[in-house]
Formats: C-alpha cells, sequence, structure tokens
C-alpha cells in the first residue's frame, strides 16, 4: 500500500457510489432509539421501491444532533428527517422522488446548529459509515499519515503539530507540540503513545461520538504521533461501558492491518506501529493519565504523584505520550491542512475548533463543534436554541464534575480554555451541561460532589474523606440544618482538598462548589439556620 | 474576692472524668477558695442557673435531654469547656452508632432473639435517643478541648487554672 | 557522591544529590509529618502530610517524593501547611471508627501522635460511623479494619520487603479496604508467611498481634529499613 494506491481506492468507490446515499445514523444514541432496524427499513423499502441501482442506504456515524434522532439524511439533496421511526422508512424513500414524506419531521441542515458548526475533529461524521476503511480513505483518509511518512521527517512533523497551536482537548489544555518533542527527545529504546478513551464526566460524549463515528481519524493520529515521537507501540484506552466504540476500533485496527496502515513496514515504510486496545473496567480516576497507565500495567488504576511526567518516565518506565482521542482527531487535518490552516481558527492563545457535548435544559441537544473563542451566549443561545418550554437559562457548568457554573451575565465569555478559567470553571473535556432557572444550585454542587466522592480512587486523604465531608456539608445545606459556621467549613474543606489532593480528581472536586458558592450565594445563604 | 461561678454537666458518659475531677484531691480545698459551685452531679441544684462563669461538660450528646440541657447551659454559660473524650469526640459513648438508628439499636439490646418483644419507649420517662451521639461541639460552640479517657487530674487543675484567670481578666472588664 | 545545596526554613542544608527533600530535612534535623512514609519502603506520596511549599512551583510538593536541587528553597512550616495538616488528621479521625480509649495501639499510635503534634483538639468533620469488619481468622495477628488509615504500608512491606504481596486494596473511595489475598480470610491467606512485617509496618492499631495488652502495643518499625538496608549492603 503507498498513496497511490489509497487514491485508488478512494476512485474505485467514488465510482461505484451511486446517484443517492441515505445516511442513517447508527451511532448510540440513535441505536438506541432504534435507528438499526431503521436501516433495515430503508433498504427494504428502497427494495420495494425498485430504486436498489440508484439509491444506497449507508449506516453512518453520529450527525451531532442527538436530541432529535434518529436521524436520516439525504446525500447530496441536503433533506434531513428527525424522529424517524422503521414506520417511517417508506415514506423517506417515497419523498426522494420528490414530494413530501408525511407525517415525518423535517430537519433543516441551514438551522443555526449546523450552520454555525466548523467540522475538523467532527468532519466525516454523519457522512461515512466508520465500519468502512474504504469510506475513510474515499474521504482523504490516511493522506496525512503518507504525507508524514514520506515527506516529513519527525522534526517536520512535530514541529507542525507545534506551529498550529494545538493544545490537549483533554481538559488541561497543555501545548500538543511541547508534549510530543518531549517525548521525541526522551532518551529511550522503547516508546509508547497512548489515546485516553476513558471519557468519563457526567453528560460528556464527545470522544465516544469521535470513535464511533470515525474510528480511523484517531488511529490515523496515533500513527503520525508515533511516527513523530518515535514509538513503535500504541494503546487505546477505552472505557467499558462504550461497547460500540470497542466494537468499531476493533475492526477499524483489522481493516487497518490489512491495508499495511498499522503493522509493521506501514505504507511501505520502515515505520512499524501496533495498536492494541485496553478496556477500562469502570473507574473514572483512570482518566487521569497516571492512574490510566498503572491500568495498562495490570495494576490497580491509581495515580501517583508527577513528575515524573509520563514524557519521560511512562508506561513501563519507558517515554510515553498520552493525548485524548480528540486531539488524536486533530492530526490528520493539520497535516494535511498545514499548521497555518490551523492556527487561523480559534482565538491567539486557543487555536483550531473544540467538540461540545451540549445537554441538559436546552432545545438543541447533542453535539456541536464551534471555533475556539465563540462566547457561551452564541453556544447556548444560537446553536443550542435556549432552554426548553419558555424557561430561561441560568448557567452553564463546563468542564463536568472539575469544572464549574458559569452564570448567565458572563455569557459573553469566550470559549477558550483562558476566559474560562478566568471565570472560575475549565475548558475541560468538553461537557456543557445548561441549567434553568427551576434549577437548584446546591443541589447541583451535591450531583456533582456525589459523583467525585463515587470516583475517588481513596489513596491520598483530601480526596477520599474530603470528598464525602464536602458532600455531606452540601446536603446538610441542602436540607436547611447548616449554619454559617458549616458554610465557613465547606469553604476551608474546599480550599484544602483543592490544594492538597494528588491528583486532578481531588483538585478540582471542589470547582463546582467554589463557582456556585460565588455565583449564587444567595442560594446557599438563604437555607442556613441560626446556630 | 469574688467566686468564679463554676459548674459541671454530666451528659452521655461514664462520670469517669468526674471521678478523676475528684482525684485532684487536695487541690479541691484551693478551687474551693476561687470557684462557686453552682451546677453539679455532685451537689445538690435541680435547675441550671444564669451567670455561670465555666462549664465542665463531661459525656457526648446520646438523647433529648442531653440537647436540652446543653443549650440551655450554651445561653447561661460564658466558657464551656468539653471535658474528655466523650465531649470532645463521642468516644465510647458513640460506638453506638456503628449499629444504626436508636430503633436498629433499642431491638437490638431489648428485642434481640424476639423480633416482636417489647422496647421500651415510655414518652416522658425514658428520653428519647437522638439519631446519632455527636460530640459536644456539633451541637453548641465550644471554647476549650480538654481530650483523654478521662484527662487526668493535672490536666484538668491547668485547665482550670487556666478558665479562672481568663474568667477573672473578663469579670474585671465588665 | 554528588551534592546539592538548599535552603529549608532558611536553613542551608546540602544532601546527596538523588535525596528527597525528606531525607535532607530529617538530616538537617527538621522533621516534617509524614504517614503513609515508612523508612524501608517506596513512596507514593498519599496521606498528603509531608507538602511543602518550594518557591518558584505553584502547587505543594510532597517532600517524600520529590527530589532536592541545587538552589530550592523550601518551606515546611507555613500557617496554611499546618492548617492543611490539622485537617488531613482531623479527615482521618473521622473517616473510622478511631476510639482512642478502647484502642490497643492507645499511646503507641503514629495517629494519635500526628493529633497531637499537630495540635488538632477536636474533629469538626461529621464521625462517618462505618461499620468496618474485624478479622481474627489468622493464628498469631488481627486486622481491625475500623482503625486502618489506608496508607498501604503494609502492603508495601509485605511486597516489596517480604516479598509475597499478601496485601492489597480492594474496592475505591472511602470503601477502600485492605485485603489479604483474594480478599479470604486472612488466616486462610495462602500466600502469608507469618512474617509479621505488616505488624511492624502498620501505624495504627489496625494490624496487631494477638493476645497483647494494650501496654506491650509498642512496635519497632524501624526494623523494616534495618531489614532493608542489611539486605542491599551485604559483603
Amino acid at each position: 500500500m503507498d498513496a497511490t494506491e489509497l487514491q485508488a481506492i478512494a476512485e474505485r468507490n467514488r465510482a461505484a457510489r451511486k446517484r443517492i446515499r441515505l445516511h442513517c445514523c447508527t451511532s448510540s444514541g440513535c441505536q438506541a432509539s432504534h435507528s438499526l432496524l431503521l436501516k433495515q427499513g430503508l433498504e427494504a423499502a428502497v427494495q420495494a421501491a425498485g430504486l436498489q441501482d440508484e439509491v444506497d442506504v449507508a449506516g453512518v456515524g453520529c450527525m451531532g444532533f442527538c436530541g432529535q434522532g434518529p436521524l436520516v439524511e439525504v446525500d447530496p439533496d441536503g433533506l434531513l428527517f428527525e424522529y424517524v421511526t422503521p414506520d417511517d422508512a417508506p415514506a423517506i424513500v417515497a419523498a426522494l422522488s420528490g414530494g413530501d414524506a408525511p407525517g415525518v419531521a423535517r430537519g433543516n441542515l441551514r438551522h443555526p446548529f449546523f450552520a454555525r458548526q466548523q467540522l475538523v475533529v467532527r468532519r466525516n461524521g454523519g457522512k461515512i459509515d466508520p465500519e468502512r476503511i474504504d469510506e475513510y480513505i474515499t474521504a482523504g483518509g490516511y493522506q496525512a499519515l503518507a504525507r508524514a511518512l514520506h515527506d516529513m521527517t519527525p522534526a517536520d512533523v512535530v514541529d507542525t503539530i507545534t506551529r498550529s497551536g494545538l493544545r490537549g482537548r483533554g481538559g488541561a489544555g497543555y501545548p500538543t507540540g511541547l508534549k510530543w518533542a518531549t517525548v521525541a527527545k526522551a532518551a529511550g529504546e522503547r516508546k509508547f503513545v497512548v489515546c485516553n478513551g476513558d471519557e468519563g464526566d457526567p453528560g460528556a460524549f464527545m470522544d465516544r461520538s469521535i470513535l464511533e463515528s470515525d474510528p480511523h481519524s484517531v488511529l490515523e493520529g496515533m500513527a503520525i504521533a508515533a511516527y513523530a515521537v518515535g514509538a513503535s507501540q500504541g494503546f487505546l484506552y477505552v472505557r467499558g461501558e462504550y461497547p460500540l466504540a470497542i466494537q468499531r476500533l476493533q475492526k477499524a485496527i483489522q481493516h487497518a492491518k490489512k491495508y499495511d496502515l498499522l503493522g509493521t513496514q506501514i505504507l511501505d515504510t520502515a515505520f512499524n506501529f501496533r495498536v492494541d486496545i485496553r478496556i477500562g473496567a469502570g473507574a473514572f480516576v483512570c482518566g487521569e493519565e497516571t492512574a490510566l497507565m498503572a491500568s495498562i500495567e495490570g495494576r490497580r488504576g491509581q495515580p501517583r504523584p508527577r513528575p515524573p511526567y509520563p514524557a519521560e518516565h511512562g508506561l513501563w518506565g519507558c517515554p510515553t505520550l498520552i493525548n485524548n482521542v480528540e486531539t488524536f482527531a486533530n492530526i490528520a487535518p493539520i497535516i494535511s491542512n498545514g499548521a497555518d490552516w490551523y492556527a487561523s481558527i480559534g482565538t491567539a492563545k486557543s487555536k483550531g475548533t473544540k467538540v461540545f457535548a451540549l445537554t441538559g435544559n436546552i432545545r438543541n441537544n447533542g453535539l456541536i463543534e464551534v471555533p475556539m473563542g465563540t462566547t457561551l451566549r452564541e453556544i447556548v443561545e444560537e446553536l443550542g436554541g435556549g432552554a426548553p418550554d419558555g424557561a430561561t437559562v441560568k448557567a452553564v457548568q463546563t468542564g463536568g464534575p472539575s469544572g464549574g457554573c458559569i452564570p448567565a451575565h458572563l455569557f459573553d465569555t469566550p470559549v477558550d480554555y483562558e476566559s474560562l478559567a478566568a471565570v472560575g470553571s475549565i475548558m475541560g473535556s468538553g461537557g456543557m451541561v445548561v441549567m434553568d432557572d427551576q434549577t437548584d444550585m446546591v443541589d447541583v454542587a451535591a450531583f456533582y460532589m456525589a459523583f467525585c466522592m463515587d470516583e475517588s480512587c481513596g489513596k491520598c486523604i483530601p480526596c477520599r474523606v474530603g470528598t464525602v465531608q464536602m458532600h455531606r456539608l452540601l446536603k446538610k445545606i441542602a436540607a436547611g440544618n447548616a449554619t454559617s459556621a458549616d458554610v465557613a467549613l465547606l469553604k476551608e474543606l474546599c480550599a484544602m482538598v483543592k490544594t492538597t489532593s494528588l491528583c486532578g480528581l481531588g483538585q478540582s472536586a471542589p470547582n463546582p462548589v467554589l463557582s456556585t458558592l460565588t455565583y449564587f450565594p444567595e442560594e446557599y445563604e438563604s437555607r442556613l439556620r441560626p446556630r | 474576692m469574688q467566686r468564679a461561678r463554676l459548674a459541671t454537666i454530666w451528659l452521655g458518659g461514664c462520670s469517669g472524668c468526674h471521678m478523676s475531677l475528684l482525684d485532684m484531691d487536695e487541690w479541691l480545698f484551693e478551687l474551693a477558695q476561687h470557684v462557686e459551685v453552682v451546677y453539679s452531679p455532685l451537689v445538690d441544684i435541680k435547675e441550671y442557673p444564669d451567670g455561670v462563669d465555666i462549664a465542665l461538660v463531661e459525656g457526648a450528646i446520646a438523647n433529648e435531654d442531653h440537647l436540652h440541657l446543653i443549650r440551655q447551659a450554651r445561653e447561661r454559660t460564658r466558657t464551656l469547656i468539653a471535658f474528655g473524650d466523650c465531649a470532645v469526640t463521642g468516644n465510647v459513648t458513640a460506638l453506638r452508632n456503628l449499629f444504626g438508628t436508636p430503633d436498629d439499636l433499642l431491638r437490638k439490646v431489648y428485642a434481640a432473639g424476639a423480633p416482636d418483644g417489647p422496647v421500651p419507649r415510655e414518652a416522658g420517662v425514658v428520653p428519647v435517643l437522638t439519631q446519632t451521639v455527636t460530640p459536644v461541639h456539633a451541637v453548641v460552640p465550644v471554647e476549650h478541648y480538654l481530650p483523654g479517657c478521662p484527662p487526668d487530674a493535672g490536666a484538668i487543675r491547668a485547665a482550670i487554672s487556666e478558665a479562672l484567670q481568663v474568667s477573672a481578666i473578663e469579670t474585671q472588664r465588665k | 557522591m554528588s551534592v546539592r545545596t538548599l535552603s529549608i526554613n532558611g536553613q542551608q542544608v546540602s544532601a546527596p544529590a538523588e535525596a528527597t527533600v525528606l531525607e535532607a530535612a530529617r538530616d538537617a534535623g527538621i522533621t516534617i509529618p509524614t504517614l503513609c512514609h515508612l523508612d524501608g519502603l517506596s513512596d507514593v506520596g498519599a496521606c498528603r502530610l509531608c507538602l511543602v511549599e518550594i518557591t518558584g512551583s505553584n502547587k505543594l510538593q510532597p517532600a517524600c517524593h520529590t527530589r532536592v536541587a541545587e538552589g530550592m528553597e523550601v518551606q515546611t512550616e507555613t500557617p496554611r501547611l499546618q492548617q492543611y495538616r490539622r485537617m488531613v488528621v482531623e479527615l482521618l479521625f473521622a473517616e473510622r471508627n478511631h476510639v482512642c480509649a478502647v484502642c490497643v495501639a492507645n499511646g503507641h499510635c503514629e495517629l494519635q501522635n500526628l493529633a497531637r503534634a499537630l495540635g488538632m483538639y477536636h474533629v469538626r468533620f461529621d464521625y462517618l460511623s462505618p461499620t468496618c469488619a474485624v478479622d481474627i481468622t489468622h493464628s498469631r495477628f488481627g486486622i481491625d479494619h475500623n482503625r486502618c488509615v489506608l496508607c498501604a504500608r503494609c502492603v508495601r512491606a509485605c511486597d516489596e520487603v517480604e516479598g509475597v504481596h499478601t496485601w492489597d486494596i480492594a474496592g475505591r473511595g472511602v470503601a477502600s479496604r485492605v485485603i489479604s489475598d483474594l480478599d479470604q480470610p486472612w488466616g486462610e491467606s495462602t500466600s502469608c508467611t507469618a512474617c509479621g512485617k505488616c505488624v511492624l509496618a502498620c501505624p495504627t492499631g489496625a494490624i496487631f498481634r494477638r493476645g497483647v495488652t494494650v501496654g506491650e502495643m509498642e512496635r519497632d518499625s524501624a526494623k523494616i529499613r534495618f531489614i532493608v538496608e542489611a539486605r542491599n549492603q551485604r559483603w
């Protein structure tokens, strides 16, 4: 396999395309609403209408508008159908030859929800069949890997990533190029590349969607990274709660190996790269990189103090590059389109786009990808359409249990790493939970604290016991049994847990409390009883 | 010289701390020069008086009577000293928390082996147990903590002396 | 042996390049409180008591897990550190059932000593009062989980010094428990050699020798270090 063969596959595939493609979403969300049955129904309806030579039915990845699923899109007509049931299949097929599909809800692809997005990571979502490598190749897939291997030195690749300004999409926003350079420079015969797919924030499903919708984009990113840093072994750590993602990744790895895009002598070069999947067993803390590595090594998934950082002392003591799913999915487009192109998107310090899972009290639920620097107001009001049923939006929680609640009066805050930190939240991995005026902020804080308390690994004392005590104090406040002394103690404990915990889980666990205390103090104070 | 008004309170504890208080032996005579005992299990006064300067509180909060008395004491006392481990931490008295709710506990104690057996619950006769046993400071603010099970006589003497000096200064200021 | 010069609480200290801040401080007679650290065992940085402030770092660093560096400026006793340490001990006392009055280790307990040394006189948090098991299935030893602080010193002593790894930790958060083998009763453990190193390593009364009275509960945890050093310095 070389680059010309890749192109040949793409051309063959393009030539075999029929006039019309029905894109039927087969991601987890839509599958839960019977989209597999729907797909079969569409295939049967196409047969019944005698259109099998003209119409293809493709099971595709996520289109993003998850709250309105299952979704069916007609390519190239640009028709979108929402809330489709298997029974609607004949009507949709009938509508292909002009006319209506009575009784089937019609979506609008020019709706701001779609129109305001800029797709880099989710470029293939809803367009290709994630289980067919040929479709990825047809969409330009693996060309970036070919370019890196044939036309660039590892140092060129690192330099391109550095100049692109890409920062880690796992939450902390560490400059990706810098990390790659550190691993590339680190001494060691063996090096590893690890993809962190242990997405676990409540309400976050960006990485699941990427893995389900476009697994090859992640594999290609990993392979390019391995070439750049000098690694020959990769691990994809995916949480066990994502069975469809795991199944599609397994298939993708198999297909890529068959095409010599993974394995030995990749694309007829001396570059070897093997990828294995490791399945998480349900611990949120394994998303923390040192705990994740312990888990891959077969040990108890607990973090250890850093330094040393994985870049120098990672898996089995070897230099290890760890990036998350979305970061890797950004790599191929950067190599293909160049660092300058990528750096032209976003803000001065936060480049590119970011995928968010927009959930909660919001009209348009789903996945969106917008340039960095888009304001919360644009996301919530324009793309999200505001709160349903005439309610007003009160706050947005970004960054999951590690993040904070941002009140509506700060919605002009642009979404980038520094601006979100400045208002007491974090970018996080991209969960965005919208809350309306009926939401009780003390309850919200207690909810996230319960999550952290359950997920604390128990190694360090501040997180193990501190989260339980913070939760108790929050429950006491919510029940109206607390005094001002309890609030003072809660604040003191928050500061202590934040400052002294061993890993990010504990260090960020107080954030939902601190941000709600800052922005909604009256919700706490109004419930206190005199001591 | 005006003597300070001292109270000692016996809540959910074994009275060992009070025994340790008596272990101060001859210093008790000196103490008597400086304080007037206005309320204590050691004297026969039924009602917690007003204007107490210092109160030593032995025992944890285990029932409604304790709650009532400690709240009253808090209102009428300048300096509360949590006296001994039960008052400071809950200690042995709080071990009952491991057996669940008061109802679980009473069943375990009075009706073990006889699931339908009687459990003493006569209102106004036996004090109602609180949901959990807590240290004193979980219910009312406490000024000082004197740990030990029991605190030894020397420590009690030091604590009282200190409190008396502070009390004298505060009384002068008034 | 290369040497690094640093300052701890304003005092000039020199230490071998591979020394930790904790070792450098102790050599200089400066006490930093610890709980999960035990000489002779690997360091895990879990108890957070030895956190220190280092000029130029916005994060507190565990002294047991931080190497000395030339020109490093370390503060070990700032008001903030003292406050956090007291809270760590407070949280531990609230977590399980540490009732000193009825504990075999009363008077010989590192947790109790820490409370005293750090001035932790009372616990402001709710006591969690969990129901924890006591395992006395072993003929010579017992483990009372009510008194366990999850420092994992027993786990490391068993794994790193005795080499059998009978102990490990199961569960997570406050539900974590030290377990023997695959969560069998200690007496049924097939890996345990009954060497008693876990008893030496335990800072509280959680792991104890059976039939020993409170007055006899003294344990010499320095023996762990002695064993490790004797093994490494054989000639």
